[in-house]
C-alpha cells in the first residue's frame, strides 16, 4: 500500500471548477501522502494551478471536497462534519478547505504555499519577508499590537524566537550575508529559494510549490532538490508541488499526479507514471519508441 | 543522474530570465551610470559653465522674488527694490555650485593631487557648509530679510537631500563620533531629531515668536499631524484615500457637539472624538475596502463629500451651514486663558496676553504631533504595520501567509482615522468656531499632496513637504486664486524631479545587521488599493 493511500495530508475529492462555460479540471480526485513528495505534472493549460488556487483557497471550486487531515483522516468523521457543514472539527485537526477561505487554509490548515511567478514583498528586506511570514503568531505575542506598543515582556520573547527561526532559514537558503538586502535585489534564484523559506516560516504542514524550478539553472536546480529534500526529513512536512522540470520531478517525487485537460490521467510512483502510456501520449502525442529515448533523456 | 552534474559544469552562468535580471542589477550596481568625465583642464570649463547657468537661474528666481517688493505707502502701493540681497543670492549659487563642482561632484580618481588632499580635508565635513549657511541665513534674519532666509534654508535642504541621495554623506556624523545611535537609524538623525525637539520647545520664548509666527507653527504642526495620520493609510498599508478629510470632520463635531452639548472639557472630549472618528473610519473602511485601486479612490472621495453634506443637512444636530459657535478653549487643568478672576496670569502673577493661549495651544498641537509621530512609528516596527507594508508591497502573497487582509486594511483605517479625529478635535478648540466650509474635498487632496509630495511612507518628507507648502502659500499669499496654480507647478516639477517625493528610500523596520542601508525609492511598492 501506499502511503497516500493508507495516510493522506490532502484529500481531494470530485474536484470540478467551471470559469463559466470554460472546465478547468472536471472530477479530479486525488490523495497526498503525508511526508511525501507529491508531484502534479501535465502538459500546459491541463489545470495545475487551478487545483493549487482551489486547494490553498484562492478559487472556490465549484463542486467536490477537499480534506485537510492534521491527524489520520478519519473517513467517517469527514462526512460527519461535511453534512454538519462547519468547516473545521472541533479540535482544529480536520479542516474542509473547500470551505475556507485563502488566508484561514493557511493561518489555520497550516497549508503555505508559493508562486509560479514569484510573489515576495520587493521593497521590503529579506528578512522583513521572513518576519512577515510569522505574522499570526507576532501579533499573538504583541497582544494584538496593544502590548506590542508599550513593550512587554511577551513581546520581546515573541520577537527573539521570529528573529531566531529567520536567522535558522536564511542560514539554511544560503541568505545570511543579504538579509539585510531588498528582496527585489537578490537573483531570481535566491528569490525563488526566499519564497520557499517565507513560507516555511509559517510552520506549515503542507507545503505547495508552484514550478518552484521555473527559471533556474542547473545548479540552482539542484540546490533546490536539497533543500526540498530537506524540508521533507527535517520538518515533517507533505510538500505537493507542480514542476515542468522532470529532472526535479522524478528525482525527489514519491509520487507523482498527471493531468491533461483539467482530468487525471495518471497516478502512482515516478516509475510508474514514466512508463504508463496514456502519460507518453499526453505529453508527445508520439510513438512510444519515440518516447522511450526522450522520456529518459528528460529524466536523466 | 551524470547528464545533471555534467550540464552544470558546462552551464553555471545565468540563464533564462536570470539574464535579464543580472544585466539590470549589473547596471545599478554602485554609482549611476555617468558619462565619462572630462579631463581636468574641461573640467573647470564644464564646470564654470554650469555654475553660470545656475547663477542665470538664480537671478531669474531671485530678481522678481526678492528684489522687487510692493509695499504699502502713502496714496497705495509702491514697488521697493532690493538688488544686494539679489545679488548675494546669485553669488552663491554661482560660487556654491562652482566649489560644488569642482570639489563635490567628482570621482575620487579624476582629481589632481592638491584637490585629493582638499577633498580629504573636507571630506564628511559638509557640516562646514551648513553652517556658512545657516550663518548666512542668522545674519539675513536680523536684516528682516525672511524671504532669503526661507530661500537659503530651502537650498540647504535641498542640496543637503541631494548630496546625502547621491553620496550617502552624512552630516552631524562628527557629532557623535561616526557611532551608530540605533540600530534602524543612520547616525545623524537622532541628533538632528533632538535639536530640533528642543527648538520647537523653546520656540514660543524666541524674539521673533510674534502672534503671526505662532499661528503659522500651529498650522504647519497641525498639518503634519493630519500627514502622519494619511501616511499610514496611504503610505504604508497603500490605500489611495481621498477623503480622510471626513475623520478631520467627524473629529471636530464630535468635539464640538460633545463640549457644547454636554459640557465636557477639551482633555475628556479628544480621547472620544479620536474614537468617534476611528469608529468612522471602521464604518466606511468595512464595504470599502473590498475595492481596489481607483474605484476605492472614488469611493472614499465621495465619502468624504457625503460626511460633509450630512453636516450641512443635519440641522437639528450639527446646525447646518451655520457652524457650531462657543466651542470651549482647552484649559491648563481647569484654568483658563482669560482675562480676570482665577485665570492663567492671575494665578501665575504675570500680566494677561492675548498670545499665552496661543502658545498653550502651539504645546498641545506640538504634544498632539509628537504623539502621532512617535506612534506611528513604533506602529511600523510592530507586526501590525509590517503587515501593513506587505499589504502595499503583495496583498496575494499576504493572504498566502495567513494575513488577513480586510482586518489588516481596517486597522490601517482606523489609525489614520483617529489622528485625523485628534487633529479634528485640536482644530475646533482652535478656531472656537467649525462650519462644514472647512472641511471641503480641497482639504483632503492638500493632505495628500503632502504625504506624496514628501514621499509615500516617510515622516520626515511629511515635515518638509508641510513646510514648503505652507511657506508658498504664505509668500505667494497676495497672488489669492493664482497661488494654487504657482503651487500646483511647483508641484509638478518636484514630481518630474523626484517621482516617488521628496524622500522615497524606506528604511528596514527590523534589521540583522548595524550597517542595514535603506531600500532604494523604485523597489519600494506603492501600492493598489
Amino acid at each position: 500500500m501506499n502511503r497516500w493511500e493508507t495516510d493522506p495530508i490532502l484529500a481531494v475529492e470530485h474536484l470540478t471548477m467551471r470559469f463559466g462555460g470554460l472546465v478547468a479540471i472536471s472530477d479530479l480526485s486525488f490523495a497526498v501522502g503525508r511526508g511525501d513528495i507529491t508531484a502534479i505534472i501535465g502538459p500546459n493549460g491541463a489545470g495545475k494551478t487551478t487545483v493549487f488556487n482551489c486547494v490553498t483557497g484562492f478559487y472556490k471550486p465549484t463542486e467536490g471536497r477537499i480534506a485537510l487531515a492534521l491527524d489520520k483522516l478519519d473517513a467517517s468523521a469527514l462526512d460527519r462534519l461535511t453534512a454538519a457543514g462547519t468547516r473545521n472539527s472541533a479540535d482544529r485537526k480536520l479542516f474542509l478547505l473547500d470551505r475556507m477561505p485563502d488566508f484561514e487554509i493557511a493561518r489555520d490548515a497550516k497549508v503555505a504555499r508559493t508562486f509560479q511567478n514569484i510573489r515576495l514583498f520587493g521593497g521590503m528586506t529579506v528578512l522583513e519577508n521572513l518576519f512577515v511570514a510569522q505574522h499570526n503568531k507576532l501579533m499573538l505575542a504583541s497582544n494584538y499590537t496593544i502590548g506590542g506598543l508599550v513593550g512587554l515582556t511577551r513581546y520581546r520573547t515573541g520577537m527573539r524566537a521570529a528573529f531566531d527561526r529567520a536567522r535558522y532559514w536564511l542560514d539554511h537558503i544560503g541568505l545570511s550575508e543579504r538579509a539585510d538586502d531588498p528582496a527585489a535585489d537578490l537573483p531570481y534564484g535566491a528569490q525563488r529559494r526566499l519564497e520557499i523559506a517565507r513560507a516555511m516560516c509559517t510552520e506549515p504542514k503542507l507545503l505547495c510549490l508552484d514550478e518552484p524550478a521555473a527559471g533556474l539553472n542547473p545548479r540552482e536546480s539542484a540546490e533546490l532538490n536539497k533543500l526540498l529534500r530537506f524540508i521533507r526529513d527535517e520538518h515533517d512536512i507533505s510538500v505537493l508541488l507542480i514542476e515542468h522540470d522532470m529532472g526535479v520531478v522524478m528525482e525527489i517525487s514519491d509520487h507523482i499526479v498527471v493531468l491533461d485537460y483539467g482530468e487525471k490521467i495518471s497516478d502512482g510512483p515516478a516509475g510508474f507514471v514514466r512508463t504508463d502510456p496514456k502519460v507518453i501520449a499526453a505529453y508527445l502525442g508520439v510513438e512510444e519508441e519515440e518516447m522511450e529515448a526522450t522520456g529518459q533523456g528528460a529524466s536523466a | 543522474m551524470a547528464n545533471a552534474t555534467e550540464e552544470s559544469a558546462i552551464d553555471s552562468g545565468p540563464v533564462g530570465a536570470e539574464i535579464k535580471d543580472e544585466r539590470r542589477r549589473q547596471a545599478l550596481a554602485g554609482e549611476p551610470p555617468f558619462k565619462p568625465e572630462p579631463t581636468h583642464g574641461d573640467r573647470f570649463a564644464a564646470a564654470l559653465k554650469d555654475a553660470v547657468i545656475g547663477g542665470l537661474i538664480a537671478l531669474a528666481l531671485a530678481g522678481p522674488m526678492i528684489g522687487l517688493r510692493t509695499e504699502t505707502a502713502v496714496g497705495g502701493l509702491t514697488l521697493s527694490e532690493h538688488w544686494l540681497p539679489v545679488a548675494v543670492a546669485v553669488a552663491a549659487v554661482f560660487v556654491g555650485r562652482l566649489i560644488l563642482n569642482l570639489f563635490v561632484w567628482v570621482s575620487w580618481d579624476r582629481r589632481t593631487d592638491a584637490e585629493k588632499l582638499v577633498g580629504k580635508y573636507f571630506a564628511g565635513k559638509d557640516w562646514v557648509v551648513a553652517v556658512i549657511i545657516v550663518g548666512i541665513a542668522i545674519w539675513f534674519w536680523y536684516n528682516n530679510n525672511l524671504s532669503i532666509v526661507m530661500i537659503l534654508v530651502a537650498i540647504g535642504i535641498i542640496v543637503g537631500l541631494a548630496l546625502r541621495s547621491r553620496y550617502n554623506i552624512k552630516p552631524l556624523q562628527r557629532l557623535t563620533g561616526g557611532r551608530p545611535l540605533g540600530v534602524y537609524a543612520s547616525s545623524w538623525k537622532w541628533p538632528a531629531l533632538v535639536v530640533a525637539i528642543i527648538l520647537a520647545i523653546v520656540m514660543p520664548f524666541l524674539p521673533f515668536a510674534n502672534r503671526y509666527w505662532m499661528d503659522q507653527a500651529i498650522v504647519v504642526l497641525t498639518y503634519c499631524m493630519l500627514g502622519w495620520g494619511l501616511n499610514v493609510v496611504v503610505g504604508l498599508a497603500g490605500l489611495l484615500d481621498l477623503g480622510y478629510v471626513a475623520f478631520y470632520a467627524v473629529g471636530a463635531y464630535s468635539f464640538a457637539l460633545l463640549a457644547t452639548n454636554f459640557d465636557l472639557g477639551f482633555w475628556v472630549c479628544l480621547p472620544m472624538a479620536g474614537m468617534l472618528a476611528a469608529g468612522w473610519g471602521l464604518i466606511l473602511g468595512f464595504p470599502v475596502l473590498r475595492l481596489r485601486g481607483d474605484y476605492l479612490a472614488i469611493v472614499t472621495l465621495a465619502f468624504g463629500e457625503m460626511v460633509r453634506i450630512v453636516i450641512i443637512n443635519w440641522y437639528s444636530l450639527t446646525n447646518g451651514p451655520d457652524g457650531v459657535s462657543g466651542i470651549p478653549r482647552p484649559t491648563l487643568f481647569g484654568i483658563p486663558f482669560e482675562r480676570g478672576e482665577g485665570s492663567f496670569s492671575e494665578i501665575f502673577g504675570i500680566p494677561y496676553e492675548p498670545i499665552q493661549r496661543i502658545i498653550y495651544l502651539y504645546y498641545i498641537i506640538l504634544v498632539l504631533a509628537l504623539v502621532t509621530n512617535f506612534i506611528t512609528l513604533r506602529l511600523r516596527r510592530l507586526p501590525v504595520g509590517r503587515a501593513w507594508e506587505a499589504l502595499r508591497e503583495d496583498e496575494i502573497a499576504c493572504r498566502s501567509l495567513g494575513i488577513n487582509t480586510t482586518n489588516t486594511k481596517l486597522t490601517a483605517f482606523a489609525v489614520g482615522a483617529m489622528f485625523g479625529g485628534f487633529a479634528g478635535s485640536f482644530f475646533a478648540t482652535r478656531q472656537g468656531f467649525i462650519s462644514p466650509e472647512s472641511f471641503t474635498a480641497i482639504e483632503s487632496f492638500i493632505i495628500l499632496a503632502v504625504v506624496v509630495l514628501g514621499g509615500l511612507g516617510s515622516q520626515l518628507g511629511i515635515v518638509i513637504a508641510v513646510i514648503f507648502l505652507n511657506t508658498a502659500f504664505e509668500v505667494l499669499r497676495e497672488l489669492q486664486e493664482y497661488r494654487m496654480l504657482i503651487v500646483g507647478l511647483a508641484m509638478v516639477m518636484i514630481m518630474v524631479w523626484r517621482p516617488r517625493g521628496l524622500i522615497s528610500t524606506r528604511m528596514p523596520s527590523i534589521t540583522l545587521k548595524r550597517s542595514a542601508k535603506a531600500v532604494r525609492g523604485e523597489l519600494v511598492g506603492e501600492g493598489s488599493g
